[in-house]
């Protein structure tokens, strides 16, 4: 069977000592303080903290700094190719680099969409040239996503395609992805499923509820979501095939996730950094830029559902959903405007201020989730086990920074958190061996 | 007050501000000269993205009884058909130095990014399905003339509150008033989660004789094709307010356009309890309110005024 590719522009490879890190790898059972040692672009050695000898390598005082497996996010949009004006895979990837991630997955919702084994081709050789980090492509479900007939499902996979989807869209036809799911025995590759119910969205552009009834906005209702997952779930059971439901946002869905689990059905799932932070009462505030993507920010009791979801593993990893879009495409009013917001640079910074200094989940709970999609995706965990390739985010988890006050280095900067005060932040990360980020202002010292 | 883009901004203490305004506009309006000349020298721009009569051409009179210099742009003919943004358009009106531009917009939310936008101040004359504020002050001003006060009045909002910015504003101000609202409309016309603003909601029109007013909403007829209700015919037996349907001591009011046969029967139309006439006469005096509060309240000297002197300046409190 094929597998998947990710690609990276080729650099030189990291020789580091991370000097007295708090290194958390709840995945790889180690949570104490080390010395990390990095030569030739793989993890040589945890020492105890102050005892590794510097030699030729690069000193970085990493003493109360947390180092982390680099992060690993599977739903990303680089908008590549078509609408290079919103992202492209340079800036994308420098945008993961910066949140700590060492590689991401990006959707096949291009213009044209990424249905025939060149295009995967071609994308895979730009990011050889400009990606900071590893960068995989799925490709679509259903050709150039009309939802009418299947891609050649099996030489897109030869070309190495990471999975399939028609994310933006969910796959109409129950028939067509019972095909899909039956070719899927052929060639492997994870569908990943944007699960939705048009008749019930209809023209909805936020959460049906209280909040939807005041603003007069037409909702999209939970059950749009639901359904349409329990309807897949069914499917996938029946064929024995593999799915991965995106973007989880209402507590019905992640009941009817829990409810595949249980049946045995291989079903994976994710929720976004926005769905676990933010409510509908944002929407209040009639803001695009921040607060209209799809599914939209749901109810309190939702959010709850979800967090919940997360703990007990109903909901396998976080996902952020990175979808940017041009100012011109968010200056308007609401309903007008593009669904998506930006998301890499801020996850593990606004999960931490949301959900772990207030003591709603663990740290360790938050590391895991935001690196566990890389083996739904035949991808090899980023891991701080000696020996494997360095994929490290050093992170200071007491920094306090203003979301989008430097600028972003993703070409867009619909931030769901513009403006907001966070605190944790990405100081440096590692990717496939190789140095990605430096925060500016984070000074690398060589004294030993 | 720097902007109306909403009902809900506005304290009971603003709202009868502007509508004590408005009193003494109406005294104005007795005269054989209906114009003062408080705005004299100042634009005014309304930009209308949507059909309306009365609420442009109330907004306009109103403009013009003030003596303020008035521009009219309406969507269809302008640069907007050539794709113009609204951002761009507003920058484009912006540059005569407008005191003021009167939106109307088919989406939720437009007069408050003009307002980020432009100096000027702006009014929502209507923005998706969101709010009517206009028309939610000259309804509470139109009721106060019949009533005195709103204060434990029963008020029935009947029909299409689903699609209707007018049920919202009006619920929000007739509710700030002190007044209890129903909502009584086919449910899938009224919002899911709508009980939540403090109203009750009902399906039928069994017990709307409790009623002081019934304030009734127009039924769009694409409505028929989405399937909201299965005909005009079903629609007209269930919720058309007729004689029968409506008491000699309640009050008829409606935002029209009416489609007659269809919410109304025409006889209650034009029986002794409609309020429509004066619904469309007080949306002058109270558009020119609204203008004076936002445009000529905050002077130094304000001009004088017949009436009893100068209202409490709204944005703060009375």
């Amino acid at each position: 069977m094929s597998a998947t590719k990710l690609a990276m522009r080729a650099g030189e490879s990291a020789n580091l000592l991370l000097r007295g890190a708090s290194v958390l790898d709840p995945a790889a059972g180690i949570d104490a303080r080390h010395d990390i040692v990095v030569r030739d672009g793989k993890i040589a050695e945890l020492a105890a903290p102050d005892s590794a000898e510097a030699g030729e390598l690069e000193v970085v005082d990493a003493e109360g700094l947390h180092a982390f497996p680099a992060f690993f996010d599977p739903h990303v949009h680089l908008r590549t190719p078509g609408q290079e004006h919103k992202e492209d895979i340079e800036t994308g990837a420098r945008s993961a680099a910066a949140g700590g991630y060492c590689g991401v997955l990006a959707m096949a919702n291009t213009e044209p969409p990424v249905s025939e084994p060149a295009d995967v081709e071609a994308l895979l050789a730009d990011a050889r040239v400009t990606a900071a980090v590893k960068v995989g492509f799925l490709a679509t479900v259903t050709r150039s996503m009309r939802g009418e007939e299947l891609t050649e499902m099996a030489s897109l996979r030869e070309a190495g395609a990471a999975g399939f989807s028609d994310d933006g869209l969910p796959v109409r036809s129950a028939g067509l992805l019972r095909r899909a799911l039956q070719y899927q025995r052929l060639c492997g590759g994870t569908i990943a499923l944007h699960e939705e119910d048009p008749e019930l969205s209809g023209a909805g552009v936020m959460h049906e509820g209280p909040v939807s009834a005041v603003l007069g906005l037409d909702g999209v209702p939970s059950i749009s979501e639901s359904t349409m997952i329990a309807r897949d779930a069914a499917i996938a059971g029946y064929e024995g095939g593999r799915i991965h439901v995106q973007h989880l946002s209402a507590a019905e869905s992640v009941e009817a996730v829990r409810a595949a689990k249980a049946a045995g059905v291989q079903i994976t799932c994710e929720a976004s950094p926005h769905h676990l932070c933010l409510t509908d009462e944002e929407v209040r505030s009639l803001d695009p830029h921040r607060f209209k993507m799809n599914p939209p920010l749901r109810s309190e009791a939702d959010r709850q559902a979800l967090i919940e979801g997360l703990r007990d593993g109903t909901i396998d990893c976080i996902a952020t959903d990175h979808a940017p879009h041009a100012p011109e495409e968010k200056e308007v009013p609401y309903e007008q405007a593009a669904m998506g917001v930006t998301g890499l640079e801020t996850a593990f910074a606004a999960l931490h201020t949301h959900l772990v200094l207030p003591g709603t989940i663990e740290l360790g709970l938050l590391v895991d989730r935001l690196g566990v999609a890389a083996g739904f995706f035949e991808v090899e965990r980023p891991s701080l086990a000696p020996g494997s390739e360095a994929n490290i985010a050093l992170c200071d988890l007491t920094a306090q920074w203003t979301v989008g006050e430097d600028g972003y280095e993703s070409r867009s900067s619909n931030s769901w958190c513009d403006g907001e005060e966070l605190t944790g932040r990405i100081l440096m990360t590692l990717a496939g061996g190789q140095v990605a980020y430096r925060l500016r202002s984070f000074s690398m010292g060589v004294a030993a | 007050m720097r902007h109306l883009l909403s009902i809900e901004q506005l304290s009971k203490a603003e709202i009868e501000a502007i509508l004590d305004r408005a009193e003494s506009f109406a005294e104005v309006g007795r005269r054989d000269i209906k114009k003062v000349p408080t705005l004299r020298g100042r634009t005014v721009v309304t930009l209308f993205y949507e059909a309306s009569t009365r609420t442009s051409s109330s907004f306009e009179l109103a403009a013009k009884r003030l003596s303020a210099d008035l521009v009219s742009v309406k969507a269809a003919g302008s640069s907007v058909d050539k794709g113009e943004s609204l951002k761009d358009t507003v920058a484009t009106l912006s540059a005569y130095d407008p005191a003021a531009i009167v939106l109307r917009h088919p989406y939720a939310g437009a007069a408050q990014l003009v307002a980020g936008w432009a100096d000027a101040a702006v009014i929502n004359a209507g923005d998706g399905k969101h709010e009517h504020p206009s028309q939610a002050l000259l309804d509470v001003y139109t009721l106060r003339r019949r009533l005195g006060s709103l204060e434990g009045k029963r008020i029935w909002i009947v029909g299409d509150v689903l699609h209707s910015r007018v049920a919202r504003s009006n619920l929000i101000a007739f509710k700030a008033m002190g007044a209890e609202l129903t909502v009584c409309g086919p449910p899938a016309l009224i919002p899911r989660g709508l009980d939540q603003l403090g109203c009750n909601v009902t399906h039928s029109l069994g017990d709307a004789g409790e009623a002081d007013v019934v304030y009734v909403l127009r039924l769009q007829h694409e409505r028929m094709r989405e399937s909201f209700v299965p005909s005009l015919r079903e629609y007209a037996a269930h919720f058309q307010i007729d004689s029968r349907r409506l008491g000699p001591r309640q009050l008829l009011m409606h935002p029209g356009p009416v489609n007659r046969g269809v919410e109304l029967s025409g006889e209650v139309i034009d029986s002794p309890q409609s309020l429509i006439a004066e619904q469309v006469a007080a949306g002058l005096v109270v558009r020119m309110a609204i203008l004076y509060e936002l445009l000529a309240a905050g002077d130094e000297e304000p001009t004088p005024l017949p009436g009893n002197g100068r209202a409490t300046p709204i944005g703060q409190p009375a």
